[in-house]
């Protein structure tokens, strides 16, 4: 293999088929191996996707790259040739650009300004915008990508946020994109979209790097897969010789099932019932949640479903107790808590996983234990006479480690900030279940972790709604909502814009109801800005 | 009403330019409370500058090019002052609020300190007065509020105001100095060094401060350096938030202060339409009124206006580059 490599080092520019080349890449950062021994090779013109889990070592291996980090053993080649790169503005000089997962735009400047921003035209300096602004928009026809080059971006749609970042790239004549983590804020239809940019680029000559962990993405864009697992590299695979499901093999190292194992279920009793409640928003104009009603009965999975931003938060927020309702009310098993304390609903049958799990769910700097007993270390069985009984914290925390599998490196007396998200969520779900409940509102459960864990708590929620507990879940992950619920409520500017079965709808009807283009059943003309 | 102008102008440049200083520190990312302590500063080595120019009989027989030699001593001195906020914010990464009040703190300490060694006495004052104001009694009545006893610095804070907003929205450092008040992340991607346009923006901020600062006394406190601008920094502030950082709002917020703070003054004997009769005189309230005015106005006013002014968005967070 590396003679082969070496070969083509010596030949000429063009005759190398790989425009960019990440060879036997290794960075050790202390107590872990980041990456170890990572091969990736970026050919011509091809669409080329880094799969991987959170911590596989995909970050790192963008940032050595972008020379934010020096590896200790390995090196990169542009077109064959061995280069260095120390800084971002290296990478730039050498054509390799990136979309960031959160974009790099500043708000209260024009698309334009945007784009030029650090390579401006300009005489004696002063700007040259209107060279600069032909040149958009001669790129934005070329590549079908819509912007107004004149709007303010904190105006625009995230998707047209988005096509500023690729026309950015693409002004500074950028040879090999890197999109990373591109289709997270993006509605069905956007998604689509970008899949239909992504082709035309690499139609039109550029090298696409497409960084990812959804695997429909990767089958339905993508010429070529690298899988990365634990820091290590385990393998490329052409897309059109593989599946799913030998892919996420690849990924997680074993078969995972993507399909959440549940039953039909058996709505009983109501267990929550909200009426027109509405909440204010923290700017004072619109109501961040307005004149929502909702009920959800013991035994089903209601699932709140929109896009990030369109009030699900202030409406948990209102439903938990966080914030006041303005108006409207919240009912409990039938009696009204819409003025009730934090404690009382929890004492009273309400269980909730926060969406922010470090600022709601856990004090990152108290142990497991402590964390356990949160809400129930005023209960008899926990204190006498105001003194907490650590042995009896200790002996609940340790059923709930084993139980739920919580993996810690010194058990009850693990410091929580020291715990990896996923065992962090694990600790979250141990108590807010083992609590006696009949509501559990779980907001992003499964947010940032990898796909053993999502399937864990999946399990876990589900199995919960077959003891008859009312589940409200609020989610942004498509696939989640599709998967988990057994009816979905769409949330689009913070009012409930339309009731979906799962079993019958598609993600592209859903996308349509997130992004305020239907309401219950009927289009809405909408302008797009 | 040439008397009301040529007043008001007296107020109103030395605040329109130190907000203009806050505005480009603050466009860069830094917030800059130390506008007073860097006017305290610029104003004691302004002062100082003519202080020695003046016992060594320098310059005697032009004190213009003596005044503009002393702002730039005071800017000069500004911008080194400022360095200190600069260090301590951008690469130690400290709080820029406390940083600030460190420097509030220390100019007025330093200034009476030397003040001290080279007076004996708690002010430095001239030894001869001030002969700054050029005086044009032969020019037409419609000229005089704008070039009968009028300073040379009015003339430059003007020039240097509008030079300074061109170079903040027309030229490429100044899309990349408010790129960085805002998302420094974003201008670091595409390849601006942050740091360094965060010190280009404290340091311009620094020196117009420091001219500010021996403006005002030069104009408005006779040339006395006693370790005191009056809270005019502060003010100066109030006027940037007012004017929602931005020049043409400054310039009106400075300009509407000035006028308040020139009647406040000045009332007594001010005679607006030339009838020769005081009219706010005739009134009868008392002096205090006026002079608390000007505050009263500028708290309503920020009161408002705060709501709907938008600060840079990044600004007082420290920068830093492995944090992503």
């Amino acid at each position: 293999m590396s003679d082969i490599i070496r070969e083509e080092a010596v030949k000429t520019e063009c005759e190398s088929p790989y425009v960019i080349e990440m060879i036997g890449i290794t960075k050790e950062f202390p107590g872990i191996i980041a990456n170890d021994n990572i091969t990736l090779q970026l050919r011509r013109g091809e669409i080329h996707a880094l799969l991987g889990e959170n911590g596989a070592g995909k970050s790192t291996l963008m940032s050595v790259l972008f020379g934010l980090y020096q590896p200790e053993k390995g090196e990169i080649r542009k077109n064959g040739e061995v280069v260095t790169i120390k800084d971002p503005n290296d990478a730039n000089a050498l054509g390799i650009g990136m979309v960031h997962q959160h974009f790099k735009l500043v708000d209260v400047f024009t698309v334009l300004d945007n784009i030029i921003l650090g390579v401006e035209p300009n005489t004696a300096g002063f700007l040259r915008k209107k060279q600069a602004r032909e040149r958009v928009i001669e790129l934005s026809k070329t590549y079908g990508l819509n912007v107004d080059p004149d709007a303010l971006v904190e105006n625009i749609t995230v998707g047209m946020q988005q096509r500023t970042e690729i026309l950015k790239m693409l002004y500074r004549d950028n040879e090999i994109l890197i999109f990373d983590e591109p289709t997270a804020v993006l509605t069905p239809q956007e998604i689509d979209e970008l899949m239909a940019v992504m082709r035309g680029l690499a139609k039109e000559g550029k090298s696409i790097l497409f960084i990812t962990h959804k695997l429909n993405e990767i089958m339905a864009v993508a010429d070529r897969c690298s899988v990365l697992r634990k820091g290590k590299y385990i393998g490329t695979v052409n897309i059109a010789d593989t599946t799913k499901e030998e892919l996420s093999n690849m990924m997680v190292g074993r078969d995972v099932k993507f399909v959440v194992d549940k039953g039909e279920p058996t709505p009983g009793e109501v267990v929550l019932e909200i009426d027109k409640m509405s909440v204010r928003g923290s700017h004072g104009k619109k109501n961040a949640v307005n004149d929502v009603s909702l009920k959800v009965r013991e035994g089903e999975i209601v699932c709140i479903a929109g896009i990030d931003g369109n009030g699900q938060t202030e409406f948990v927020h209102a439903l938990t107790g966080l914030v006041r309702v303005d108006s409207g009310s919240i009912k409990l098993l039938g009696e009204d808590v819409t003025a009730k304390s934090i404690r009382y609903r929890n004492t009273h049958g309400m269980s909730h996983i926060p969406e922010d799990r470090h600022k709601h769910g856990l004090v990152l700097d108290y142990t497991l234990e402590e964390n356990m007993v949160l809400q129930r270390y005023f209960e008899p069985k926990f204190q006498k006479g105001g003194f907490i009984r650590f042995d009896a914290v200790r002996e609940y925390a340790e059923g709930l480690i084993e139980n739920f599998d919580v993996r810690s490196g010194q058990g009850p007396v693990t410091l929580s900030r020291s715990m990896s998200g996923g065992n962090q969520q694990k600790a979250i779900v141990a108590r807010e279940m083992d609590r006696e409940h009949k509501l559990l509102i779980a907001v992003q459960p499964t947010r940032g972790l990898d796909v053993g864990a999502i399937e864990y708590i999946h399990d876990q929620i589900v199995s919960s709604r077959d003891k008859g507990t009312a589940v409200l879940l609020v989610s942004l992950e498509l696939d989640e909502v599709m998967s988990l619920s057994d009816r979905i409520l769409v949330m689009y500017e913070g009012e409930i814009v339309g009731e979906l079965d799962p079993k019958t709808t598609t993600v592209q009807e859903l996308g349509l109801y997130m992004s305020g283009a239907k309401r219950w059943g009927r289009e809405v003309q909408k302008n797009e800005g | 009403m040439t008397f009301l102008i040529q007043q008001t102008l007296v107020y109103t440049i030395p605040l329109m330019i130190v907000a203009l200083a806050g505005v480009f520190a603050e466009r860069s990312g830094i917030i800059n409370i130390a506008l007073d302590g860097i006017m305290i500063f610029g104003s004691f080595v302004g002062a100082f500058a003519v202080y020695l120019m003046q016992k060594e009989n320098m310059l005697a027989d032009n004190t213009q090019l003596m005044f503009v030699i002393a702002m730039i001593c005071a800017a000069a001195a500004g911008a080194v002052f400022s360095l200190l906020l600069s260090f301590s914010a951008i690469n130690l990464k400290a709080d820029q609020t406390i940083g600030g009040t460190a420097l509030n703190m220390l100019a007025p300490a330093i200034t009476l300190l030397i003040v001290k060694i080279v007076s004996m006495q708690d002010r430095l004052s001239m030894p001869k007065a001030l002969g700054f104001i050029i005086s044009n009694p032969d020019i037409g009545e419609g000229l005089k509020p704008f070039f009968d006893k009028m300073f040379i610095s009015t003339y430059i804070v003007i020039a240097l105001f509008i030079i300074l907003s061109i170079f903040l929205y027309k030229t490429k450092y100044g899309l990349r100095l408010r790129a960085c008040g805002e998302h420094p992340q974003a201008a670091d991607s595409v390849g601006i060094n942050v740091y360094r346009m965060r010190y280009l923006g404290t340091t311009i901020s620094g020196a117009l401060a420091g001219m500010g600062g021996y403006i005002y006394i030069a104009t408005i406190a006779s040339g006395t350096a006693e370790g005191t601008v009056a809270g005019m920094g502060f003010l100066a502030l109030a006027i940037m938030i007012f004017g929602n950082w931005k020049p043409v709002g400054i310039a009106l917020g400075s300009l509407l202060f000035g006028l308040l703070k020139c009647i406040g003054a000045t009332y007594a004997n001010l005679d607006i339409n030339g009838d020769g009769v005081c009219a706010l005189k005739e009134l009868g309230l008392p002096i205090y009124f006026y002079n608390i005015v000007p505050y009263v106005v500028v708290l309503l006013v920020l009161a408002f206006a705060a709501g709907k002014s938008r600060a840079p968005k990044a600004e007082g967070i420290p920068y830093d580059k492995g944090q992503r």
